[in-house]
């Protein structure tokens, strides 16, 4: 039972953290302190009023496209040492925008969602050419244009653009216009999708998701897949609310290491975590996994039913 | 398979020893400061007004 609450607790525990500046939710105003330097792992406007730390794509178009271009050591090192060391579990864990979308997604309307459709597959390379041309190519070319976050981030106008405007009104100089409305239509887009589809922004759109996705086969934290234990039941591709397929591909880019597969895996072939320690390898044995299985009959926790549904 | 999984972490440590270079870099390189400079400013174009 206990299990079932740890990833949306570290899920509410990192959107709090991340946005620890309360007050200024009230006063319309956003945080000034020395750790605003430092990137968070995961997607939060540093506009938003609450915001701690910067967003790592805001912050790599501001040095893309600053008008003496410098190649971006601190966030490029920062995006590879939350990618080397978790991979897309940022995303399954961390990230604030990622897991309002997991709450929309838990509302019972419409009670049947939709798992895939023709086309999903092909549209999930989307987030690349986002990454290429919104995050790299474009702030490059228009200097001084954050066109990502301009044009596209859904997570801006929820977490910045909305409370400052509620807060502000049209006051300060601060009128919404056109470019408001578009964002806007955005969001909506993204809510009303959330309620159809897990997570859709991460799946289609996240170009923060596309580098994750891209460290997921070198993190250290990882996904382990036992092929001797496996009895090709099926459970962990009916679980995975990714559509990923674990036992083929138990590293690949979609995976945001939720957990739900090596939840339902009634053989304990699927293993996720960091591989560091004696206590990692003897579990995947057959002998620690024949342990684990008899430590589980003995307590009844055994578990089949299938977390997704 | 405990080799394939080592050489996977290895990749790994290797990838996290340059980022932690590239941090050590950038940090020295005076780009903190030009995170900083940005995030504590309220993006009016970020969020959509302006």
């Amino acid at each position: 039972m206990k299990k079932h609450f740890l990833r949306p607790g570290i899920q509410l525990a990192a959107t709090l953290v991340q946005n620890a500046n309360f007050k200024g939710f009230f006063t319309g105003k956003i945080y000034k302190g020395d750790t605003k330097g430092v990137c968070v792992p995961g997607l939060n406007c540093y506009s938003c009023p609450g915001a701690v730390g910067a967003c790592p794509i805001g912050s790599l178009q501001n040095f893309l496209g600053s008008t003496h271009f410098k190649i971006p050591y601190y966030v490029v090192g920062l995006l590879l040492f939350f990618g080397a060391l978790l991979g897309r579990a940022v995303c399954g864990f961390l990230c604030p925008f990622g897991f309002i979308q997991e709450l929309i997604h838990k509302i019972p309307f419409p009670q049947k969602k939709i798992r895939t459709f023709p086309g999903d597959k092909q549209l999930r390379y989307l987030k690349y050419a986002i990454l290429l041309i919104f995050v790299i190519t474009l702030p490059i070319i228009f200097k001084l244009t954050p066109t990502f976050c301009k044009y596209i981030c859904p997570a801006g106008t929820l977490e910045g653009g909305l409370p400052i405007v509620l807060i502000h009104g049209s006051s300060n100089g601060m009128k919404t216009g056109f470019l408001f409305g578009w964002k806007m239509g955005i969001l909506i887009i993204c809510i009303i999708a959330c309620l159809f589809i897990y997570r859709p922004f991460c799946k289609y759109l996240c170009p923060l998701g596309a580098i994750y996705g891209l460290c997921n086969p070198i993190s250290l934290y990882r996904m382990h897949f036992n092929e001797n234990a496996c009895t090709h039941c099926g459970a962990c591709v009916r679980a995975c609310p990714m559509q990923v397929d674990p036992v083929k591909t138990p590293n690949s880019a979609e995976c945001i290491r939720c957990g739900k597969c090596t939840g339902v895996c009634p053989s304990h072939a699927l293993k996720c975590g960091f591989a560091f320690g004696k206590n990692y390898w003897h579990d995947l044995t057959e002998e620690g996994i024949l342990h684990e299985n008899r430590r589980q009959e003995t307590q009844g926790t055994v578990s089949h039913e299938n977390p997704a549904g | 398979m405990k080799k394939n999984f080592f050489s996977g972490n290895i990749r790994g440590l290797i990838v996290l020893a340059a980022a932690i270079g590239l941090i050590v870099t950038g940090i020295l390189l005076g780009q903190y400061s030009q995170v900083l400079g940005k995030a504590i400013r309220v993006c009016l174009e970020c969020i959509g007004i302006g």
